[in-house]
């Protein structure tokens, strides 16, 4: 087969996955909108449980790796591999502190019993049962998000390190911010949507 | 010279295949698995009618029963009908009808291809393995799939990675026809099946990821209990029944509008003359994409909602008839003063004609509010369903089969087998489905694995009717069988058709072009004279 290489096709085919992706966490907007126009008072109460100061400071994690992240790509493009090596490592290293961060949260209210099917959830109102149950299923469904972003990430530092990626063939790590820039804009919205809810 | 995609490249027979990325390769893959699938499922769907033949439990209990109207469902749907023409006659003719060398994302298309490998060997391992087969129909409602104690987990996770595969099959399809048709293959020179692959991988893109969470919130409520759709901590069934149709209804529009695309393709051929209303045609298959995803909740008419959304969504379902009976008159007028060759395809696609009026204009009928109260969950929406899936899709489906079928495997067939599996299964399809749908104008709820003596009657005869089917489909898959091991060879062009697939050798080589064609007129230009 000939080498065929389409930059335009391949930042199309990744805004069109990004769009999925958007769909993906749409049903579960829609059900939190659903949910919370029936449940309003409850879902004000159970926010005010959330840490907001470990909130933002999350927000501010992934808004820095995103930074970070951008910086890297300009910096590819500039033709310095070695600054583009380290502020990739740097978006990783702030998307592990993100996901500290997120595992000490859980296991905080797992120790206060605030888990799905949880002894002390299940004794409040079906209204904060659903906020929890919506939580968990969207911050956890965002982590592992987190997570795949990772894994690329870990991939476009190796292929900065084999020189596959470098000035004027920097597609694959450009994709990858994409991704990485929309599970952030995702993360803008829970931030509100829970810990801003009270 | 050039060698074609189906000699061998060296790397051993199995690595050849599971490891190829041509697309060609890939449409033949497949196929092969589909349509071992479609046995599996037919085999089942006879099973039920045998059934039926008597009152009371004869051949199986009722939870054998529940169990086989869901893994029929399961297997036609995800593994047959949904992927069936893009899968298959899309990858393998999408890039050739373009002028392309492959798809835009050839490993890709491939890892799609596993997905789909790995999710219907799961669905098939639901059946067998601890709990017991999935006994929710294919619908997977809540509360039920909730409470069921059978592998309904498996055979959602099943669906859920066949919609990823169909998501980057429909990512790869719209990328590739932004971005490699060849040279003068203006947006207007598109053979038109392509418009539809294009219309259908929007479909895909739009509508797949809802069913996705939806489908991993039903494994989420099993596994953890997290109460979105357990009315016991507060969630709302019918909240699911929105999401399950805002993907399953649009993707009724995945299966049918690739299979108006194959019809669209075999009518000019064998008429000879170009296609009447090319624009009209196209851009209906666009609208369809658009409105189809606007009328869910038409499946949902007696579930409690609104008197208004009940109206909104009974109105955009009557709308939604209109680019489908826009196609309809298209290719009526293309037919008149042609010069028909009445070969197989062209049978096979005239009776998809007539098969998906009868299924279309029974779906208005089943739009209006009042006639819905009475025919919802009767065997009159089984027949009703199966008019549209497989008089519609799955006729245009061997439709196609036989009309590329020279070009895939570089062999002819008997036309008298064809025409005779034919005949057997358009008679045998229209006395099951149409029994089916008299049954439920009388009452017959669908699901049912018994009934009462006043159905008896029509139950005979719709397994009479499936009988003589199953035997039309038996002689049609023995004749493409003996087309394939002692078929003679095929030509280029064995039907005169115009588009750019038959322009290279049958079967094609493994690179399609060697060199990239250059288009400069429109792909039905049968009468020049008569065009303007």
């Amino acid at each position: 087969m000939s080498v065929h290489r389409d930059d335009l096709g391949a930042r199309i085919g990744m805004w069109l996955f990004l769009f999925t992706e958007m769909l993906l966490f749409g049903g579960l907007f829609l059900l939190y909108s659903a949910y919370r126009s029936l449940h309003p008072l409850e879902f004000h109460a159970a926010g005010s449980e959330l840490n907001v100061a470990l909130g933002v400071f999350n927000t501010l994690v992934l808004l820095t790796s995103s930074y970070t992240l951008a910086l890297s790509l300009t910096a590819v493009e500039k033709g310095q591999a070695q600054l583009a090596k380290r502020l990739v490592a740097a978006t990783i290293l702030l998307g592990t502190v993100f996901l500290i961060v997120k595992g000490f949260e859980w296991s905080a209210e797992f120790r206060h019993g605030i888990y799905p099917n949880g002894p002390e959830l299940l004794k409040r109102a079906p209204g904060e049962v659903l906020f929890f149950g919506l939580y968990f299923t969207m911050t956890g469904l965002h982590g592992l998000h987190i997570l795949a972003g990772m894994a690329l990430l870990s991939v476009a530092l190796l292929k900065l390190a084999k020189g596959t990626v470098k000035r004027g063939e920097s597609i694959f790590l450009e994709n990858v911010g994409l991704y990485w820039h929309l599970v952030d804009v995702i993360w803008i919205f829970l931030l509100p949507l829970f810990y801003l809810a009270a | 010279m050039n060698t074609n995609y189906l000699e061998p490249q060296g790397r051993g027979a199995l690595r050849d295949w599971i490891c190829s990325t041509d697309h060609k390769r890939i449409g033949v893959l497949y196929l092969s698995v589909m349509l071992t699938m479609f046995w599996v499922a037919v085999l089942i769907g006879v099973l039920m009618r045998l059934e039926q033949m008597t009152m009371g439990p004869t051949l199986m209990t009722p939870a054998t029963y529940n169990a086989m109207f869901t893994v029929h469902g399961v297997i036609m749907i995800f593994l047959f009908v949904l992927p069936g023409l893009p899968a298959v006659f899309g990858n393998f003719m999408l890039p050739l009808m373009i002028g392309a060398r492959d798809v835009s994302f050839p490993r890709i298309n491939l890892l799609s291809w596993y997905f789909f490998i790995v999710g219907g060997a799961l669905a098939v391992a639901s059946l067998f393995l601890g709990g017991g087969a999935p006994d929710t129909g294919w619908t997977f409602y809540v509360p039920f799939s909730l409470r069921t104690g059978t592998n309904v987990s498996l055979a959602v996770f099943a669906a859920f990675l066949l919609g990823f595969s169909s998501i980057l099959t429909g990512i790869n399809f719209i990328t590739t026809v932004h971005r490699m048709r060849a040279p003068g293959m203006t947006w207007h020179r598109m053979p038109l099946f392509v418009w539809a692959l294009y219309s259908t991988a929007w479909i895909q893109v739009i509508a797949t990821p809802v069913i996705g969470i939806t489908l991993l919130l039903v494994i989420l409520e099993r596994t953890f209990g997290i109460g979105v759709f357990d009315p016991a901590k507060g969630g709302d069934p019918v909240l699911y029944q929105h999401l399950f149709w805002i993907y399953s209804h649009p993707a009724v529009y995945v299966m049918i509008v690739p299979a108006m695309g194959a019809i669209t393709e075999i009518i000019p051929t064998f008429a000879r003359r170009t296609i009447f209303g090319y624009k009209a045609i196209a851009y209906s298959s666009i609208a369809i994409a658009a409105l189809g995803s606007l009328v869910w909740a038409h499946h949902m008419f007696t579930s409690g909602m609104s008197e208004l959304a009940n109206t909104v969504f009974s109105l955009l379902t009557f709308i939604v008839a209109v680019p489908s009976a826009i196609k309809v008159f298209n290719w009526t007028a293309t037919l008149y003063k042609g010069s028909t060759k009445l070969e197989a395809p062209m049978l096979y696609a005239l009776s998809f004609i007539f098969l998906f009026c009868i299924g279309g204009l029974t779906g208005v009928m089943q739009g209006a509010l009042a006639l819905n109260v009475h025919l919802h969950d009767t065997y009159f929406i089984v027949g009703h369903f199966h008019y549209t899936m497989f008089g519609g899709t799955g006729f245009a489906f061997f439709a196609a089969l036989l009309y590329w079928f020279p070009k895939m495997f570089g062999r002819t067939y008997s036309k008298k087998g064809a025409v005779v599996a034919w005949v057997h299964m358009f008679i045998g399809f229209n006395i099951l489905y149409g029994s089916m749908m008299l049954l439920g104008l009388k009452g017959m709820p669908r699901r049912y694995f018994d009934h009462l003596p006043q159905y008896h009657h029509l139950h005979v005869v719709a397994t009479v009717g499936s009988w003589i089917l199953v035997a039309g489909l038996a002689i049609y898959f023995i004749t493409l069988l003996r087309a394939l091991l002692h078929g003679a060879k095929a030509e280029a062009s064995p039907w005169g058709g115009l588009t750019l697939e038959w322009t290279v050798s049958s079967p094609p080589p493994v690179e399609n072009f060697d060199v990239i064609p250059t288009v400069t007129s429109s792909p039905y230009a049968y009468n020049p004279t008569r065009t303007s």
